[in-house]
């Protein structure tokens, strides 16, 4: 099994939600993260003093998957969440060594 | 003139000028998080360019000569005709009525939201006020429609059918949101606006007798029974409807009875304010959801709550003006002896504010669309327009 | 040493918080996270127009132990999240390759 994570624009996630969903993945936790990348933040000037915002607001994505499913679930988040221009944001592939389902303890593949 | 009079008239001015921020949350709250600043911002800019301009020229061309019918002049252009403070009444009407004039531009805000320009909002706030506004106020105050007969205590048909059927040719010319219609960002910020607009609209309603008398007296009761009717008719269908009560509901019912109490609030008494709230607030709950019928993007249903309360209590005059309970000059209405004469005027006014105002607007706004442009890029509208707009983000760190 | 990834029901996190003391847990991370999942979401409805909230609000909990501790870790946030109802969340195990403390820079189980 493989946590795949991936941080997109905010205004994407509806759109990547609706791509997984289609994927027919079950569970996605999603939560709302500052990112300092390429993309550069912007600077706002209130009362003549300038502010650098260096963060710039995403939205981090975790979903774990069987193995087999890693290359598809990663194709279908590329494919809604890009828009051309910097700041897309990323996405990586880390092992999980194992996975269970709190309500019934199964473990593994059953508990995606 | 007597000073408790004019108390009352200078705090009420100030009451209706804090409903201006009111408003502000109240359509702020409902929007995204990502364009609660711009929303804002629209409706304070209104407070910064109208008392300017309505005493420069507004107040001249809706006001005077006042025997004219149908369009004022320039006798009190920049207010060179008042050379003295006097007795002070003339200065405190035109604030009171400059008050007015300010929060009016502002009520279409809710319909243009999350994607008009903020500099096409910019020049059509001013345009919208010197071509319809202006034109509108004085065909009801002393122009050709109060002298018909028609009657509009503190502005239904001048204020907020005026704002609501311009709001509509507004959103027709500036078309669909690109993105899908979100919930309320902030539901306690539009509980705010919804406390401050109801405490500053006593002063709206009730300071337009422009005086401390009974009048005032009654046309606050009605400003606390129509509001609090029109809420509860809301949340009771909503709750049937449904299955829950919410705030948002709560909010609205008690902005559409205020709007329809608003033409009548000097000339109804006894259970009409109850009555008014109850029919505009259930007809209101159930007007907002014509957007989606015509496919007309109003926003936060600028046409549904302000066109469609203001239209309803305009009309409901016709059946509840009671002219001997405040020993006034206007006619009777259907339940209190009148003949359907009222009625029919009030029809009349309202449907001359509406054409003039939708085909106004939609002109205005046809304009603007082409030669500067009135609508933000795609990539404004998805990111927010309070950081490409205004360069500043309410909510630092989130979207 | 692992990391030991937990998404339990946010009512939840007190009885989670203690049950991991009780086994000698000295550090976690929480976050507030959003998650999609068999739970489903739910509607609100607003000016008669019905808004799908697909998101469901959750805490992720994020702790490092050493290899012979994730099974009374798992075993207790399991038993202490359970509700027995759809929603009650996932706990994912992956290998944490290094670990340093901060302040004294330890490194490895030292710095757990």
């Amino acid at each position: 099994m493989q946590l795949i994570t991936a941080i997109v624009k905010p205004f994407k996630l509806d759109d990547v939600k609706d791509a997984l969903k289609a994927a027919g993945i079950q569970g996605i936790t999603v939560s709302e993260v500052r990112g300092f990348g390429r993309q550069g933040g912007h600077t706002e000037t209130y009362r003549g003093a300038e502010y650098k915002i260096d963060f710039v607001p995403k939205v981090r994505l975790e979903i774990v998957v069987d193995n087999s499913e890693v290359d598809r679930v990663v194709e279908a988040i590329k494919a809604a969440a890009t828009t051309g221009k910097i700041g897309d944001g990323k996405i990586w592939v880390t092992n999980v060594d194992r996975i269970i389902r709190i309500r019934t303890g199964e473990e593994g593949s059953d508990a995606i | 003139m007597d000073s408790g009079n004019m108390a009352w008239v200078l705090i009420s001015a100030a009451l209706v000028l804090f409903m201006i921020p009111g408003l502000a949350f109240f359509y702020g709250g409902m929007d995204r998080s990502r364009n609660v600043l711009n929303m804002l911002m629209m409706n304070f800019y209104c407070v910064l360019i109208i008392p300017i301009l309505w005493v420069v020229i507004g107040y001249s061309l809706a006001q005077t000569p006042f025997d004219n019918s149908f369009i004022g002049g320039f006798d009190s252009f920049f207010l060179k005709d008042i050379t003295a403070a006097g007795d002070g009444m003339s200065l405190a009407t035109i604030a009171f009525l400059g008050m007015f004039a300010a929060i009016t531009p502002a009520l279409i805000s809710g319909a243009v939201a999350d994607r008009m320009k903020f500099s096409a909002w910019a020049i059509f706030v001013p345009i919208w006020f010197l071509l319809v506004y202006v034109p509108i106020f004085k065909w009801v105050y002393g122009g050709w429609l109060g002298q018909r007969g028609s009657i509009d205590f503190a502005g239904g048909t001048a204020i907020h059918v005026n704002a609501g059927i311009a709001a509509l040719a507004a959103v027709m010319v500036l078309g669909k949101r690109r993105t899908a219609p979100s919930p309320p960002h902030s539901m306690p910020l539009v509980m705010i606006g919804t406390g401050i607009l109801w405490f500053g609209w006593f002063g709206f309603n009730a300071g337009s007798a422009l005086a401390a008398n009974g009048q005032a007296a009654q046309a606050f009761m009605n400003t606390f029974l129509a509001g609090a009717a029109g809420g509860l008719v809301w949340i009771l269908i909503e709750w049937l409807r449904d299955g829950h009560p919410t705030n948002l509901g709560a909010a609205s019912g008690i902005v559409a009875g205020l709007v329809a109490i608003t033409p009548g609030a000097g000339y109804v008494s006894g259970p009409a304010p109850i009555l008014i709230g109850l029919i505009a607030g259930a007809i209101c709950c159930y007007a907002v959801r014509l957007k989606n019928k015509f496919g007309y993007d109003d926003a936060l249903d600028v046409v549904g709550v302000h066109f469609v309360g203001g239209l309803v209590g305009s009309l409901l005059i016709g059946f509840f003006a009671n002219p001997t309970f405040f020993e006034g000059s206007f006619d009777e209405g259907i339940f209190y002896g009148g003949g359907a004469g009222l009625l029919i005027e009030q029809a009349i006014a309202n449907g001359a504010a509406i054409v003039w105002s939708f085909v106004l607007t939609y002109g205005i706004m046809v304009v603007l669309k082409k030669t500067i442009g009135v609508r933000v890029s795609p990539e404004t509208e998805s990111t927010g327009l309070d950081l490409a707009e205004h360069g500043e983000t309410a909510y630092h760190g989130a979207q």
